[in-house]
């Protein structure tokens, strides 16, 4: 493919209405002498659940990163929702939200504090309704009045998810959502993602080390490696690939190499 | 959605939801509010004793009485200006949550002009007792300076502002690894402003550096008007003039930063 070719495939501003809710366009992220992202192309369709998958240091993070406009790309293109990131951030950040290990909710201020003043700069209408909703859905309502720094880790996570979800985003990026939730609390706040995404038609993407709930939620996978794809089709389709049963089987054949392996297999 | 909205897209409501963001960390800690209270109070005792005893035995002092406490709460309201700026701002770093921000509608600027808003706030609670201080213990009435104090406080806020702005960017940049400067940049500047001294004590060639700095023009105003009672109008607009280039020059290095810190990717770790 010619650059001219690419740049004719990139959606115009004509195309914005219909294009993907995400579009990512050999992008290419270097930190110094690391190529953390090494020219990596996909396109989310909106509506989809897509599971982002890989070892540490794979890249998950940088990408996610790149497409929120927190880390700017050393080449390469991410289109959101329609919009260029970063340049027409403003555009498009109302819309969409994340959950990340790497960020806090402030921590001493209440659930609601914390709630409010994230639903007043998302401008939310009606928000002391908004929140009593996620405080039931999300079953926060028992410490709803509490210092965020005195809850627990799952209390956290799922008020970290009441934050992601405040401004009902059309797209949500989720890094690891349910680390740190006991095996009932994370499979009921799959199930609530689940949900969110069927109610809103909403985009997801989410990096995640738990198989399992890739498997469950996700209609499609994409696996990194060093920066760059190893594997992207749905769950059943790569299973079928490597030849293996679960997705964490999988997992262990790309860490370790034997990927040329497997795919002999599989053809 | 239905914001308030100014020209250029900037949104009052945005900026209230981090103004109050910091009312309320302020109100869950009480060691906070005191802080707030305590340094300056403990300033204007000191030094105020200190004229007090000076006063008893120099006859310059005797008659430029309040030029010393005078200075310790402009010099204050410089200080604090920019810590209360800068201290909203590391609560964000501290917090770890400068990703959620950056992730939300909030544009740099409506940030800045929260964190403005806040160091108002801030400095009011410290500065005000202070001012209250000085009157009933010292006798000196800082609000008796009139609308002089008017045009030494916008001068002094503005360039604790630009203070402000730029080592926020320089922490946004470089992580809390730098949040010393945040301390001490300041404490760099007050020799060359003149707090205490008139600019004629400094070698020439070090008068023409500290007429570069705005303060170093209010510094010199207080002195004008306690000891000879004169307002000096020229030193106040040529302080405005290199505090609105300063001014400019720090947003626009706080924008340079953060696309910096967006290159080096340091929005998402924050740390040392």
């Amino acid at each position: 493919m010619t650059e001219n070719d690419k740049a004719s495939s990139w959606p115009t501003v004509a195309d914005r209405s219909l294009s993907a809710a995400i579009a990512v366009d050999h992008l290419v992220k270097v930190y110094k002498q690391t190529r953390a992202v090494d020219d990596i192309s996909f396109s989310l369709p909106r509506g989809s659940i897509t599971g982002l998958l890989g070892g540490n240091g794979a890249g998950k993070t940088t990408t996610i990163a790149t497409i929120m406009g927190l880390v700017l790309p050393t080449s390469g293109r991410v289109q959101v929702l329609g919009h260029r990131m970063p340049e027409e951030s403003a555009s498009v950040l109302g819309r969409m939200n994340f959950e990340s290990p790497y960020v806090d909710m402030p921590m001493r201020l209440t659930v609601r504090q914390n709630l409010t003043v994230f639903g007043k700069l998302y401008a939310v209408k009606n928000l002391s309704d908004r929140i009593a909703e996620l405080g039931d859905d999300l079953d926060l309502t028992e410490f709803i009045d509490r210092a965020n720094g005195k809850l627990s880790a799952g209390q956290k996570t799922r008020v970290a998810l009441a934050k992601a979800l405040i401004n009902q985003p059309e797209l949500l990026l989720l890094d690891e959502p349910t680390a740190s939730l006991d095996p009932d609390t994370a499979d009921w706040v799959r199930g609530h993602l689940e949900r969110y995404r069927k109610a809103n038609n909403a985009t997801i993407l989410l990096a995640s080390h738990n198989m399992l709930e890739v498997e469950r939620l996700c209609d499609r996978v994409i696996i990194m490696k060093r920066g760059r794809i190893e594997d992207d089709d749905t769950p059943e389709a790569i299973m079928a690939r490597y030849n293996r049963t679960t997705l964490e089987e999988v997992f262990l054949d790309v860490a370790r190499g034997r990927v040329n392996g497997a795919q002999e297999v599989a053809r | 959605m239905t914001e308030i909205s100014l020209h250029r897209g900037i949104s009052l409501h945005r900026i209230g939801a981090m103004i109050l963001r910091y009312w309320y960390l302020l109100l869950s800690s009480w060691p906070r509010l005191l802080e707030l209270l305590y340094w300056p109070a403990l300033q204007v005792i000191t030094w105020g004793f200190l004229q007090l005893y000076i006063a008893q035995n120099a006859n310059f002092f005797a008659r430029a009485g309040g030029t010393l406490i005078g200075a310790v709460i402009l010099w204050d309201i410089l200080f604090r200006g920019q810590l209360g700026f800068s201290i909203s701002f590391l609560e964000e770093m501290w917090a770890r949550n400068l990703g959620n921000l950056m992730m939300s509608p909030l544009k740099p600027i409506e940030f800045l002009l929260s964190l403005m808003i806040m160091s108002l706030i801030r400095l009011a609670i410290g500065v005000i007792p202070m001012t209250l201080l000085a009157l009933f213990l010292f006798h000196f009435n800082v609000y008796a300076l009139g609308v002089p104090l008017i045009a030494f406080f916008c001068n002094l806020i503005f360039t604790s502002w630009s203070v402000g702005i730029f080592v926020s960017g320089l922490v946004l940049r470089n992580g809390l690894g730098a949040e010393s400067i945040v301390w001490t940049l300041m404490f760099g500047i007050m020799p060359l402003a003149c707090v205490y001294y008139p600019v004629s004590v400094l070698p020439v060639w070090l008068q023409y550096v500290a007429w570069t700095l705005p303060p170093t023009y209010v510094f010199e105003g207080m002195r004008a008007l306690l000891i000879e009672n004169t307002f000096r109008t020229d030193l106040m607009l040529s302080a405005l003039a290199i505090n609105a280039v300063l001014l400019v020059a720090s947003f626009g290095a706080f924008l340079a930063l953060l696309r910096s810190a967006r290159m080096q990717g340091s929005l998402l770790s924050g740390g040392e």
